[in-house]
């Protein structure tokens, strides 16, 4: 927008002229990629297509691979996994970043761990990076101000070889958040409160910029984990500008950079933010003064309420279809209109994923163990699964570990874990899962699992109450 | 990439929004490092009884024999939302489909399918109502014509035909074909050329090789 002779300009326009190799159409354009990660799952995919096709990693130090998605993360673990010929995965993949030369945080790697988790940690995310993952989760380093977005193999495999991709501009839009995040709730509520407002598909076309006096306060860890479920608006990304805490976040960071590189760079990211004045494609305003406690009760995270509110009734469905889509979900999840989601009991609970298994979360969970004495009711199977090496140690070296173990939960070895199903390790048909992770779908955390997504301290309350519950205070 | 310039097919109605990609192929189907072996796993949440057991739930509407052989889906909202696997375009076109008409679409997933030859078309509910009603009367018979040239799906006789829009560049792509990373190669000098420019203004951004 023009305004008198200044130019205002929002800080995804920014990210987008900054990385603007050339234009393709009016609104396609070529964009440098300055950072690609891969994981076993889908990254073998893009490794094996750029093989196959006799092409190379064009950088490849600018290529970075883990394994998280397939590996066991039971203690002792090797390259077997409960997953049916989820070895073949991890021996290819490890086979094929050998071949290519690209930095692989393998199985016995203190670095590894989950894709969004180990990126910022290491500092290979930083602000005003352009990221690319074949993964949809990606946009979690929009926390960092970084332009990340999930693909799939193919553009992993054409940005492996070109270090760019074919990208049509997506519209921008602003979410302001207004008031402060109450002290129970955390930014796991504030997104499963945003995808409710603005739907599973609020985000379609748009890079979202989160801003207000709420975000600003959020910890760099709680913003990774508010920016990882733009994804459930499907959104392109969805991010936040950049500021000191960031800056010091990344400081020392393995690959951040150092010295006078450090200075260039912490200069340039001070540019990194909407110009006041900015226009923004569309505009949506959220007071979160009041907000409470999130729990989901359906089969979407847009289904989700209030800890203490009540499953809607079907017959008040806006429309036909959400009433057919609601009744669905209902069915599958076993659970009423009109009910309260503290009168279900639960089987089980899981803290991990790359929403929510970082320090700042295990700690959370942690507190409140030590603070109220509660163990995970004896009917509960419970499980934490830290995302990272660094952050199993870290959290160890503070004694989580056994607040967790003496409370009742398994504690694991990193990766994805239970957040998805592939065929392994699960909970079993109509088994009721208090987690921490993004996805309620159906069969998301094995057939017929009844998953409820939550915040850490919602999760380890039900946990002890052996029941649904937010009332954290306890 | 085969090129996609005209299809005809037969046409199954799957009216639901957010139909997310862990539904389409889910994850515990995903068996082997390659792009195929997954039609089998195309809907296993909803074509299968017991996904262990494949028995086939006669009641999904791709189990039924009047939209056996379907080529074109027809859908809701949000479609193909949820986790970024290609696996669920791979899955689509080892099945023989070639077109998904919805009323929209998640973004990785249409830009999955553009890179496959697997053509995505919006159009609003009302059109899409109007052509689940003539494929049901007989889906065998009454199929859609769909051509990506003019832009066009030919279906009842009698009715006009409907034309939908597309992305001109993924137009374009598809009618011919293109391998996107050959056609981006040919920009390999505009791509050093930036990296100069950009190398003396992001410097911190280009690391060295261990």
């Amino acid at each position: 927008m023009i305004r008198g002779f200044v130019v205002t300009t929002t800080l995804f326009d920014k990210l987008w002229q900054e990385h603007e190799v050339m234009t393709l159409s009016e609104r396609q354009s070529l964009l440098y990629v300055d950072r690609i990660f891969l994981h076993e799952r889908t990254g073998s995919a893009a490794l094996n297509g750029l093989l196959e096709h006799n092409r190379g990693v064009r950088r490849r130090e600018h290529a970075f691979c883990t394994m998280d998605h397939i590996v066991d993360t039971l203690p002792g673990r090797s390259d077997d996994t409960l997953m049916p010929s989820g070895r073949d995965f991890i021996v290819a993949t490890r086979g094929a970043a050998q071949e290519t030369g690209i930095k692989l945080f393998d199985l016995p790697d203190p670095d590894q761990g989950i894709v969004h988790v180990i990126s910022p940690e290491l500092g290979i995310a930083l602000p005003g990076l352009s990221i690319i993952c074949p993964d949809s989760h990606t946009c979690t380093l929009g926390g960092l101000g970084a332009l990340a977005w999930g693909v799939g193999s193919t553009e992993a495999e054409h940005a492996l070889a070109t270090s760019t991709l074919r990208v049509t501009r997506p519209r921008t839009m602003r979410v302001t958040f207004e008031g402060a995040l109450p002290c129970n709730a955390t930014a796991k509520d504030l997104i499963l409160f945003t995808i409710r407002e603005l739907s599973g598909a609020g985000g379609a076309g748009y890079a979202i910029e989160f801003a207000g006096p709420a975000i600003q306060a959020l910890a760099v860890e709680a913003r990774l984990t508010l920016c990882n479920m733009t994804t459930e608006l499907s959104a392109f990304t969805g991010l936040i500008a950049p500021d000191q805490k960031v800056f010091e976040y990344c400081i020392d960071r393995p690959y951040a950079p150092r010295g006078e590189a450090w200075d260039q760079a912490y200069a340039h990211w001070h540019g990194l933010q909407s110009d006041e004045g900015a226009r923004f494609d569309l505009e949506h305003v959220l007071d979160i003064r009041t907000l409470k406690p999130q729990l989901s009760w359906g089969t979407s995270p847009q289904h989700a309420i209030d800890w203490d509110g009540v499953v809607p009734h079907v017959i008040d469905a806006p429309d036909d279809a959400t009433g057919v889509a609601w009744q669905r979900a209902q069915d599958y999840m076993g659970v009423s209109g009109g009910s309260h989601l503290s009168d279900y009991s639960v089987d089980a609970a899981f803290i991990g994923s790359c929403t929510n298994s970082r320090l700042s979360d295990l700690r959370l969970a942690a507190e409140y163990l030590s603070r109220t004495g509660h163990r995970v009711a004896n009917s509960v199977k419970a499980l934490c699964v830290p995302g990272s090496g660094q952050v199993k140690r870290a959290a160890e070296a503070e004694g989580l570990d056994e607040i967790f173990r003496s409370a009742g939960f398994e504690w694991r070895e990193p990766g994805c874990s239970m957040c998805f199903f592939a065929g392994g390790e699960s909970f079993g048909d109509g088994v009721r899962v208090a987690s921490t992770t993004n996805r309620n779908f159906e069969g998301r955390q094995g057939l017929g699992v009844r998953t409820h997504i939550a915040s850490p301290l919602t999760v380890v309350a039900s946990a002890c109450a052996g029941h649904l519950v937010a009332d954290t205070t306890a | 990439m085969t090129p996609f310039t005209q299809h005809t097919g037969i046409t199954a109605p799957l009216l639901r929004d957010n139909i997310d990609t862990d539904t389409i192929i889910p994850s515990r189907e995903m068996r082997s490092v390659s792009r195929s072996g997954l039609s089998e796993g195309l809907f296993a949440p909803w074509r299968y009884h017991d996904p262990n057991a494949r028995t086939l739930n006669s009641a999904f509407v791709l189990n039924e024999a009047g939209f056996s052989g379907a080529s074109i889906l027809l859908s809701g909202a949000n479609f193909g939302c949820g986790s970024s696997r290609e696996h669920a375009v791979w899955a689509f076109l080892e099945s023989g489909f070639r077109v998904i008409i919805a009323t929209s679409f998640a973004t990785i997933f249409r830009n999955n399918a553009l890179r496959n030859g697997l053509l995505t078309i919006e159009l609003h509910s009302d059109q899409i109502e109007q052509l689940v009603e003539w494929v049901s009367r007989d889906p065998q018979a009454h199929t859609l014509d769909v051509d990506l040239e003019a832009c066009t799906i030919r279906h009842d006789p009698h009715c006009d035909v409907e034309t939908f829009s597309v992305d001109p560049n993924a137009r374009d792509m598809l009618l011919q074909g293109l391998d996107e990373i050959g056609l981006t190669e040919q920009s390999l000098d505009e791509i050093t050329a930036f990296e100069k420019r950009d190398q003396a203004r992001r410097p911190w951004v280009y690391l060295g090789i261990d």
